[in-house]
């Protein structure tokens, strides 16, 4: 054998062990580079505005003003809609699948649910502008303004104020809630068919209905599980792209209104590179990513440590 | 092969059977687990279920409470009878059914939720009482499983904190909290340690002035300590079935005398 043979296998438990080691630290590096890069590229725009950029409303390129409040305001509120809508429904259509769904049924709605993971962002950004926009125009909110409209609820009213364009802080968050609907979706069903039966057995034998069992027993033992598909999904929402790109309307505007356009700092950066032509604009849209990397970052923390006390309070089995 | 010999506990207060099972068969899908079971269960009275693994002992507990209806492919024929009545009746509630017909399994099932919630689900399903009456329905719910000393500073605690036999405990509190009349226990000391065992077979003594308790059991010993009659199966068929004193000194049948010997099992 050969001494390089001799070598490796002699030594085999520290390179293997110092091989794993390398790997596991690429991620951190890679991490660590990003923020660097980010921040080094946009080292212009942030001595220019600081701190103010979060809160700075003006997005002018004539004049070289720069502020990210109505793009953070709208991937904020694009996402909250998305959640809104997808985390009921997937609860729902896991417990579904799980528990009430006949096994053929299970099988076959579960597997169309996993499709619709695998549709690429593009198409759904297509179909949102060409089918889905007009019909937000011409049904939904126009019955929206009907029922909850100014007149009818001065509340929220404002909520669905304005004319009926079809794109708009709505429409987007309608898409995206249908976007990361599926993982949140097959997430929660793996949650819940781990929840063991003995458990679930012993729910039903104390008298409870299947309503019962499902919100007191079955959902509080997956609840890390869920919480964690959400911020999952949370994390898709905050970030996703073109499609919101597609629908938003792309408007550097803020209106209580959810049928006005706006944007989201996603669509901005999508949007808008290719037009950065002075130093100031394009350091300013870097700025921009690294705003959205660090509201990732501290969305995940915070969903860390939330699981982190509900084990604690609850005991919850998974 | 049944040779089961229903008797009449006429040395009881009250010498009617508290549940009558007659020509009970179970299916699991095509399978037949259980033929023709005929049993009485005394009153407040233990009675022990054994015999070989797969032999459908629990099975047969299986349908007292009709849990098995929660699995499709789970059909259950014949008669069981609460009271005298049948408890497939269509005026025989299912909910009201599993309050009267309490089950303990095989591993401790805490829900995910402290120590009181556990006992309080139960009495919040079945009863609308205010906080102060929950708080004493826990507490002598949690008393009558002899937990109360050992849980009164942890009742916040979550359940899954317990210690295992703890856990099985706080399970027979949340049964016996909603007042059952019959307690089924399905191998309830398999999955803990001897002490907590012992604690569980002395608390069962002293619950069965108030309940009438089932309870399947692979121990022998277990099954003579506590039980005061033994239904004995074997594939499926209920062999031998009297007073559990006869069934370990005297076994009429030939398979109870080798199971019980330990000639198999």
């Amino acid at each position: 054998m050969s001494r390089f043979g001799d070598y490796l296998s002699e030594h085999f438990e520290t390179l293997f062990r110092w091989f794993t080691i390398l790997c596991a630290a690429t991620v951190l590096i890679i991490m660590a580079a990003m923020f660097v890069n980010l921040a080094w590229n946009a080292r212009l725009a942030i001595g220019e505005f600081g701190i103010g950029f979060l809160w700075s409303e003006e997005w002018d390129p004539a004049l070289n003003q720069y502020g990210a409040f109505s793009s953070i305001y709208g991937t904020l509120v694009s996402t909250a809609i998305a959640m809104v809508i997808a985390v009921p429904m997937s609860v729902v259509i896991a417990l579904f699948l799980v528990e009430l769904a006949h096994p053929t049924v299970s099988k076959v709605v579960g597997g169309a649910i996993e499709l619709l993971a695998a549709i690429p962002s593009i198409i759904y950004g297509m179909w949102g502008l060409f089918v889905f926009a007009p019909f937000m125009a011409e049904t939904v909110q126009p019955f929206l303004q009907e029922t909850l409209g100014l007149e009818k609820a001065p509340l929220i009213g404002r909520f669905f104020s304005g004319a009926p364009m079809g794109i708009g802080m709505l429409t987007a968050g309608i898409i995206l809630a249908l976007m990361v609907l599926p993982f949140i979706t097959a997430v929660m069903r793996d949650v819940f068919a781990m929840v063991p039966p003995v458990v679930k057995e012993s729910a039903y034998g104390m008298g409870s209905t299947t309503w019962e069992v499902t919100h007191k027993v079955t959902l509080r033992y997956g609840i890390q599980g869920v919480i964690g598909a959400c911020f999952l999904g949370l994390g898709r929402a905050l970030g996703e792209t073109m499609a919101v790109t597609f629908v938003i309307g792309n408007a550097h505007h803020i209106s209580a209104s959810l049928f006005d356009a706006g944007n989201s700092i996603a669509s901005t950066l999508a949007n808008e590179f290719a037009e950065a032509s002075e130093p100031i604009y394009l350091h300013s849209l870097i700025y921009l990513g690294l705003v959205l990397l660090v509201m990732t970052f501290l969305i995940q923390f915070a969903a860390q440590w939330w699981v982190r006390r509900l084990k604690k309070s609850m005991g919850a089995g998974l | 092969m049944s040779e089961t010999k229903l008797p009449l506990y006429g040395d009881l207060a009250d010498p009617t059977p508290k549940i009558s099972v007659r020509g009970l068969d179970f299916f699991y899908g095509d399978h037949q687990a259980l033929f023709a079971n005929d049993l009485d269960i005394a009153p407040n009275r233990v009675t022990a279920v054994i015999g070989p693994s797969g032999c459908g002992k629990s099975t047969h507990l299986r349908v007292y409470n009709r849990i098995f209806e929660l699995y499709r492919d789970q059909r259950a024929k014949g008669m069981v009878l609460l009271n005298g009545e049948d408890i497939s009746a269509p005026s025989v509630k299912l909910l009201e059914l599993r309050r009267r017909i309490g089950m303990i399994f095989q591993k401790p099932t805490p829900f995910p939720m402290s120590v009181y919630e556990n006992v309080a689900y139960g009495i919040r399903l079945h009863y609308a009482v205010s906080k102060s009456e929950l708080d004493g329905r826990v507490e002598e719910a949690l008393k009558g499983a002899a937990l109360w000393e050992e849980v009164r500073d942890l009742l916040h605690k979550p359940g899954t904190a317990l210690s295992g036999g703890q856990q099985q405990r706080l399970c027979i509190a949340r049964a016996i909290a909603v007042e059952p009349e019959v307690l089924l226990m399905d191998e309830p000391t398999s999955a803990i340690d001897p002490i907590a065992t012992a604690k569980i077979e002395e608390l069962v003594e002293g619950l069965k002035g108030r309940y009438t308790i089932v309870i399947v059991t692979h121990n022998m010993q277990q099954a003579a300590r506590i039980s005061d009659f033994t239904a004995f199966f074997f594939k499926g068929y209920i062999v031998e079935f009297g007073a559990t004193r006869q069934i370990f000194t005297n076994p009429h049948n030939k398979k109870t005398e080798e199971y019980i010997t330990g000639r198999f099992g």
